[in-house]
């Protein structure tokens, strides 16, 4: 991976100063201000049409908010074109490619698709696609059609696909609807160990206490940020039960 | 039997003309004494006469090049479950065609219909596509409203001209194999060398949107030009295949032998390719049967694609119904199982 060559620069990966989006009339997201530092693990946590999706969106740039700014690796986030920097995750990726018959690796592959659009893959290419496979566990499944896997398996190779792109941000947005608990828990065990190997990871998840073991860094969200910082800090304060507006017990997990 | 003389125009001269009618010129010459001397060597080793006969040899040709395009294009289509906007596209194409023998009525202009029925499907496809990324989504009754509309646009068009050209729109509207002209084999051949060229050049970006659109835009890839693309290339397909089609069946050719080939593809190229099989076996039985027996092309076109995919199916629901074959055919079942038999099945890619 080549995270560690690109993130010398002190400059954070994302940088959100006072954005705000709506949708219409409705406003999803208020004056939210969040930078994402290099090596950075983010949970953002709140409720169902609490922004997250957006706010996810307007970090990797798929949208561009109606006031405030957003900056992608120092560049304006809707601007910023090195596509293969960013492994992005969409909350469908579990039901995306469930009917299509594709490959394991033909998936994997898209991940190096930025970098070559037409053309032979090089040996590097190639070799980036295996060690891919490999690094998430998947490399026995490679010509195996993606929609007859467990969904523990299919979001590894969303994970291979961003590893093969070797990006330097990590996008998930829910990846672990429909996965039952065992594959969830080796999952986010998977996730810290990129983390740990200097990946930076942005994760939406509806699992507070999966979220708050897992990520270095909280944010709680219900339209407007209402936390940020630190996992155990989030734990002690009160701001979920504002964000949710009803008593919420989060269930620490110990690993 | 040697239904061709061999002296045609040398290709030579074919540098005097204009660039377009040099390509006809070649192409006829191919046409005549590559295609056409090697379909009469086989007319005569397997006894079959209709192999011999000029139009049937255009037909069989024309025949051959849709079930290539027309597959090609379908899976990208269908997997981006948008089955039903090929369908629409030809129904307008339809329109396109009567917009062609109107202006031709009416001003006496000598415009080709199927020139008219490339701009007015293409333009379709366009503004289909422009409105979805205002509306966010394809729906059903959208499409309906432009399939129906291009059908009455056409109907209303035809009626406008005086009698006359009513005649000849039944072959547009369920195709025919009499009408295939050199010109039309032609246009039809260099269409499939343009459409797979396109399809060749594009192969990833379009594989990526269909896949994962969300993923492939997070990715920097020019998804509406993409997308635009899909659907331009099947206005293309759906307007070449027409005259043989039939405006009405066309959209089987795009869409039957790719829901035939995903039944049992492992990968989206395997299922191109077999895909693209079962059409060419359709297709050629379909004209065969065609022609013994006096029905309509696109018709035994469209039933012997449906008969592939029945057959498909049920050998599939059979084997799986047993569990003789399953464990070797569908590794779905094995998902979780021992590696032994993820191996087993699981090493034949590239």
């Amino acid at each position: 991976m080549t995270t560690s060559t690109t993130q010398r620069q002190s400059e954070p990966v994302i940088q959100i100063k006072n954005a705000s989006f709506s949708y219409g009339s409705a406003p999803v997201l208020e004056s939210i201000s969040l930078a994402v530092e290099p090596g950075e693990f983010l949970g953002i946590v709140g409720p169902n049409g609490s922004g997250k999706s957006t706010l996810l969106d307007l970090m990797v740039g798929l949208r561009q908010p109606d006031s405030g700014t957003v900056r992608l690796f120092g560049e304006p986030a809707t601007d910023f074109a090195a596509g293969e920097r960013i492994g992005y995750v969409p909350q469908d990726a579990t039901t995306v490619a469930r009917e299509m018959p594709i490959t394991v690796r033909e998936v994997v592959r898209m991940g190096r698709y930025p970098r070559r659009l037409v053309g032979r893959f090089s040996a590097a290419d190639r070799q980036a696609v295996d060690d891919a496979l490999e690094q998430v566990g998947i490399a026995d499944l490679a010509a195996r059609r993606v929609g007859r896997l467990s969904g523990g398996q299919r979001q590894r190779v969303f994970i291979a696909r961003a590893l093969a792109a070797e990006a330097d941000l990590l996008a998930l947005d829910e990846p672990t609807v429909g996965v039952d608990a065992e594959s969830r828990e080796a999952f986010y065990e998977l996730l810290a160990d990129l983390n740990r190997s200097g990946l930076t990871i942005i994760l939406i998840d509806h699992d507070i206490g999966v979220v708050t073991t897992y990520a270095t860094e909280i944010a709680c969200l219900n339209r407007r940020l209402y936390f940020d910082g630190d996992p155990n800090e989030f734990v002690a304060t009160d701001a979920l039960a504002e964000a949710y507006g009803t008593d919420q017990h989060v269930l620490h997990h110990n690993h | 039997m040697s239904v061709h003389t061999t002296t045609v125009r040398p290709v030579g001269s074919a540098l005097q003309f204009s660039p377009v009618e040099s390509l006809f010129t070649v192409f006829e010459w191919f046409l005549t004494n590559v295609y056409g001397a090697g379909m009469d060597l086989l007319a005569d080793l397997s006894g079959v006469q209709m192999l011999g006969y000029p139009y049937m040899q255009r037909a069989y040709l024309a025949a051959v090049c849709i079930a290539v395009i027309g597959p090609l294009v379908g899976t990208f289509l269908v997997h981006r479950e948008l089955s039903m906007l090929s369908d629409t596209l030809a129904h307008t194409a339809f329109a396109g065609v009567a917009v062609g023998l109107f202006l031709n009525a009416t001003f006496s202009l000598s415009v080709s219909p199927l020139a008219t029925a490339f701009i007015v499907a293409v333009g379709t496809a366009l503004l289909v596509e422009l409105l979805v990324d205002y509306a966010g989504a394809y729906s059903d009754t959208s499409l309906a409203i432009v399939l129906t509309g291009g059908f009455a646009v056409g109907s209303v068009l035809i009626t406008a001209t005086d009698g006359g050209i009513a005649v000849g729109i039944n072959a547009y509207l369920f195709g025919s194999l009499a009408t295939v002209s050199k010109t039309n084999v032609g246009l039809l051949v260099f269409m499939s060398l343009f459409i797979g060229s396109l399809v060749a050049l594009a192969y990833r970006p379009l594989l990526y949107v269909t896949v994962d659109a969300t993923a492939a835009k997070a990715a920097r890839l020019n998804v509406r030009l993409y997308k635009r693309l899909m659907v331009v290339l099947t206005a293309l397909v759906v307007v070449s295949a027409m005259q043989i089609m039939g405006v009405i069946l066309v959209a089987a050719m795009l869409v039957v032998p790719v829901a035939a080939a995903a039944l049992v593809a492992r990968s989206f190229k395997q299922s191109i390719l077999l895909a693209i099989l079962a059409a060419e076996f359709a297709a050629i039985v379909g004209v065969t049967i065609s022609y013994h027996y006096g029905l309509a092309a696109g018709g035994s076109i469209v039933l012997a694609a449906i008969g592939v995919y029945a057959a498909v199916l049920s050998v599939q629901k059979l084997t799986d119904g047993t569990g003789l074959l399953s464990r070797q055919r569908s590794p779905q079942r094995s998902v979780d199982q021992s590696t032994t038999t993820v191996k087993a099945d699981g090493g034949d890619e590239e």
